[in-house]
């Protein structure tokens, strides 16, 4: 009896100590979801008049609206043109930092300054370079004689743009991942490669690369997090233009929310993003912690 | 209201509501609520879309009304862009925390209105002192302000497009530096001199499509004589022939002039591009000049823009409005802030200060603007081009209505599309919004 | 977790292993220095274009004036002052309310007879995913029904029940032998003072690296803060910096430089001050 009573007391003291997180989650996280669900039935009213139940209609123009497909395909080379390059760049700075090099300090500090920056500061500094006619990137190819790229005017290559800007700020994020992993690989192995003769190239695909599977797993995630939720250069370099060819689906969210004032349409593409979400972390938990037991 | 500067020292006793411990952290600051005053306070959003430092010169305006005005105080939020501002209005408003005015796009009114949010200045004069001020100002710049024969906008921070021209530019290409192009035709002729006598280093022309391409390209098709809209903001006619026309001539500046480049054009370094020298002419607000005017390295003109069928340019710019939600004593020193801000003088001070427009014929009386104008002829321009001016784009959902219009110009340029394809899209985007307005209206 | 613990002495051992064979620069060394030399210069450029008369800009000479006109410029031309001040007081006050409410949610985590523990668990680690900016129009009609809009308490909340904080001190209280605790009982400690006086200070190394964390974090966080503040008195350094050169403003060049190096001044010599602690922190708290 007294031990019974003894555990439910500290399960009320535990619930107590939950309290505060829960109601905060509450009603930042999981009330905003089910309202998100729930406004996507609805269209905005007008002049005070009360939201009118549509129920899938909201989705319906979804699946027509020639806008979200291109922003969600733009998304998706968004996703693939960052993921891997960001991913195999990091590799390859934390291989370079974790050898013996000279001013080891220094390019390490190098890879992951752009780390600590604002994306609005980023975006703002790139800006500079991406300029046409007066930007730099166009006057260092002027200096080589050669002709101007448009960088964010061209549709063709304002993606791929807002994408190198992308890459230039995440790699040194991923690349301290996968140097703490480097790290954490017994030297023992390397030096008995060594004295077997082993190439350093086939030592780091049969070796180091397996062994950093997990890291490139953790890694893959965060990356697939952030193509969804980082907009904020956006709002700097093209505003999603030109004609949608940088929209992003975040980004085409505020656009509907709040330059067009129509927040159940933007709550229908808001449904969207949580199912990508929802596919990235089946994938973590399923995938990823079935590799790492942290716990 | 909010204090301006306070800190937030004294507000953190105050801010005990939250309850749980476990945000004390965050209540070190927030509105912070500073005692109540006798005076009127009133808050107001504005934007800034154009060069040099506009924010110093409202908060000199704002000073100075205060110490005329010392029962009344103005909170003046600097609040980005067009489009920022008036998200930035529209949500203290939902958070019930309603500026009494604000100066907002134009061509917000429909949105304002549908949004049930603004009030006209019909219901808040009394005298006929007043009614005479509301009918001091251009007619031509309370187009996009009046419906129904209800007055909700004031002409604030006014413009119209014009060309500036670069006169050592045109001296070096053989071009006579003191006549700018007059029509289409000799626009696109002179650029192409321009760009082939500098040997590809300059170009001829640039006319910005990012920013608001809508409105560059309302000048276009106003010029070749076509109006984009319907007077009650419900239809618009992108894909007229003639609106066709003017894109395509758009397009053909780069295409077949090859006088301006491709791709789309920034807005906002558009100028700098222009003070650099690296384009000859640029289409652009006036409310650049005095920014042009204090750091251009050469000797430039300003003129009106080019004509097809006429002359034209639509307005553009900001107006006063005052928001449903305020006090009647409110009400009243809004309206005294938005008449001493569009007072003759001062409007002139500012239109020198900026180059936007002096709003009503009195402001180009005052010996001030009337001195500028004589020695600074550049600046009368906007007003002269005023008479062949038009409304600029404003529609129900006009948020979407121009960004279907500005993809399709943005499309064009780019070559994603033909201008006639460009804007069938764009006249079907908007068609399918305004009529998912008209329904859940 | 993989070995943190084995870092400093595996470098060690490396370096005195291949201190032999130095030599020219090898290809890798160059590589590796050509990237460096790439990742910093935006940065440097930065720097450049903020110290320089705008008419420097893409012109570069070693010759060319030096000059904190820029500087002075922006800080006229927008309140920085008061952007430092709402960015000093989000980040301190989200820091301590997630340090506060994620100690307290960690340690029932780790220590307490939940029923349904590993249920709300996982509901906790949602959170990971669906993140405050992903909901920002929910959001926005939450805060405004708080009478949270423009202000730095409404930026700040939504992050304060951060699943990642609750995760990590769980993590670290799990570690923390029981017989540390039991001793501290015998001493007739209850329950608070247990956690204040054993697990928080054995998780130090924790709080640090999670505060680095959430401090650039939100140091740097732009679109809900930019969705939620109206007016000077409660924007942050980000947003301010994003209205101020919003390029349509037409902004010199030049004084962009200068604002937005002002905006990453402090982080950025906080980061090269402590370089070691920064970097260690962010893998700390990134390896689950």
């Amino acid at each position: 009896m007294l031990i019974r009573h003894a555990d439910r007391r500290m399960q009320i003291y535990g619930a107590l100590l939950l309290l505060p997180a829960a109601v905060l989650l509450g009603t930042f996280a999981y009330l905003p979801t089910v309202a998100t669900l729930i406004n996507s039935f609805f269209l905005p009213g007008f002049r005070g008049a009360p939201p009118e139940f549509v129920g899938l209609e909201n989705y319906a123009m979804l699946v027509e609206d020639a806008t979200f497909w291109k922003v969600a395909r733009n998304n998706l080379i968004y996703a693939l043109g960052t993921i891997p390059t960001s991913i195999a760049l990091a590799l390859g700075m934390a291989l370079f930092v974790n050898a013996r090099l000279p001013g080891r300090g220094f390019v390490r500090m190098a890879y992951f300054t752009p780390t600590i920056l604002p994306m609005i500061a980023a975006a703002n500094i790139w800006m500079f370079f991406y300029a046409p006619q007066i930007g730099l990137f166009n006057k260092l190819l002027g200096a080589l004689g050669l002709s101007g790229v448009n960088w964010l005017g061209d549709p063709s290559m304002a993606l791929t743009s807002v994408i190198v800007m992308t890459v230039w700020k995440e790699a040194g994020f991923f690349m301290i991942f996968y140097l703490a992993a480097l790290q954490s690989i017994p030297p023992e192995l390397e030096e008995a490669s060594d004295l077997e003769g082993t190439s350093r190239w086939s030592f780091f695909w049969r070796v180091t690369f397996p062994l950093l599977m997990p890291t490139t797993l953790f890694v893959l995630i965060n990356a697939l997090i952030n193509a969804v939720r980082v907009v904020d250069h956006l709002f700097i370099l093209t505003k999603g233009g030109p004609n949608n060819a940088t929209n992003l689906l975040l980004y085409y969210v505020y656009e509907n929310a709040f330059s067009f004032f129509d927040r159940t349409y933007a709550a229908t593409i808001t449904v969207v993003i949580l199912l990508v979400l929802a596919v990235v972390a089946t994938l973590k938990f399923t995938v990823l912690d079935h590799r790492t037991h942290y716990q | 209201m909010n204090a301006r500067f306070s800190l937030a020292k004294d507000s953190l006793a105050k801010r005990s509501r939250m309850g749980a411990a476990a945000v004390a952290g965050l209540l070190a600051a927030g509105s912070l609520n500073a005692q109540a005053q006798a005076q009127t306070e009133l808050t107001m959003y504005y934007p800034v879309a154009v060069g040099g430092a506009l924010t110093d010169v409202i908060d000199g305006l704002v000073a100075e009304f205060e110490n005329e005005h010392p029962d009344i105080a103005v909170n003046a939020i600097y609040a980005g862009n067009y489009d920022d501002t008036r998200v930035r209005a529209m949500s203290a408003i939902e958070a019930n925390e309603a500026p009494q005015l604000s100066v907002l796009f134009s061509i917000d009114l429909f949105d304002l209105l549908e949004q049930d949010v603004i009030l006209a200045f019909d219901e808040v004069v009394e005298t006929d002192e007043e009614r005479e001020w509301l009918d001091s100002f251009y007619p031509g710049l309370m187009e996009n302000g009046q419906i129904d024969g209800q007055t909700y906008g004031i002409p604030f921070q006014r413009s119209t497009i014009v060309l500036y021209w670069n006169k050592d530019a045109f001296e070096a290409a053989g071009l006579d530096p003191e006549t700018p192009p007059e029509t289409w035709q000799e626009m696109a002729e002179m650029a192409a001199a321009v760009r082939e006598a500098s040997g590809g280093e300059q170009w001829g022309v640039m006319v910005p499509s990012t920013g608001y391409p809508y409105w560059m390209f309302q000048a276009f098709a106003f010029q070749n004589g076509h109006r984009l809209m319907n007077e009650e903001g419900t239809e618009v006619y992108f894909d007229d022939p003639a609106a066709i026309e003017a894109l395509e001539y758009w397009v053909a500046l780069a295409d077949e002039h090859e006088a301006m480049p491709d791709g789309t054009i920034e807005w906002g370094t558009l100028r700098q591009n222009f003070l650099e020298e690296s384009t000859a002419m640029m289409w652009h607000s006036t409310g650049n000049l005095t920014a042009v005017r204090n750091e251009a390295s050469f000797d430039f003109g300003v003129a009106m823009l080019p004509m097809k069928e006429q002359r034209g340019s639509p307005t553009g710019g900001g107006n006063f409005y005052l928001f449903k939600g305020s006090s009647e004593e409110e009400q009243h020193a809004a309206m005294t802030f938005i008449r001493w801000m569009t007072d003759p003088e001062r409007a002139a001070a500012w239109s020198i200060e900026t180059g936007y427009m002096g709003v009503s014929p009195a402001a180009y009386e005052t010996e001030a603007l009337r001195n500028y104008v004589e020695e600074f002829p550049p600046a009368a321009v906007a007003r002269d081009q005023l008479e062949h001016a038009t409304a600029e784009l404003a529609t129900y959902q006009g948020g979407r209505v121009r960004r279907a219009l500005d993809n399709a110009v943005q499309a064009a340029l780019t070559g994603q599309m033909s201008p006639e394809e460009a804007l069938k899209q764009a006249q079907a985007e908007a068609d399918a919004a305004l009529r998912r307005y008209a329904r859940s209206r | 977790m993989k070995g943190r613990e084995t870092m400093n002495q595996t470098a060690i051992t490396a370096s005195s292993r291949k201190l032999l064979n130095l030599g020219v620069p090898s290809l890798e060394t160059t590589a590796a220095w050509l990237l460096a030399i790439v990742w910093i210069f935006p940065l440097l450029y930065a720097i450049w274009a903020a110290f320089h008369p705008s008419a420097f800009m893409v012109r570069f000479d070693l010759l060319a004036p030096l000059t904190l006109e820029n500087f002075a410029n922006a800080w006229a031309q927008a309140p920085f002052a008061r952007y430092y001040v709402n960015t000093f007081l989000l980040v301190t006050g989200v820091v301590l309310a997630q340090f506060v409410v994620c100690t307290l949610a960690g340690f029932a985590f780790a220590r307490f007879p939940i029923p349904g523990k590993d249920i709300l668990f996982m509901l906790v680690l949602i959170q990971l995913f669906v993140f405050p900016e992903v909901l920002i129009v929910e959001n926005y009609r939450i805060a405004s029904g708080l009478g949270l809009v423009d202000t730095i308490t409404g930026i700040g909340l939504p992050y304060v029940a951060s699943a990642f904080g609750i995760f990590l001190l769980r993590q670290t209280f799990k570690t923390i032998p029981r017989e540390l605790e039991e001793a501290a009982r015998v001493e007739g400690c209850g329950w608070m003072a247990i956690l204040l006086k054993v697990y928080v200070p054995l998780a130090k190394p924790t709080y640090l690296a999670y505060g680095l964390v959430s401090i650039s974090h939100h140091w740097n966080n732009f679109l809900w803060p930019l969705v939620v503040t109206n007016s000077v008195e409660s924007r942050p350094l980000t947003v301010g910096l994003g209205i101020f050169s919003a390029p349509e403003t037409g902004v010199n060049w030049a004084t962009v430089s200068a604002a937005t190096l002002l905006s990453i001044a402090p982080l950025l010599v906080a980061f090269l001050l402590f370089q070691r602690q920064f970097v260690q922190s962010f893998l700390r708290a990134g390896i689950r």
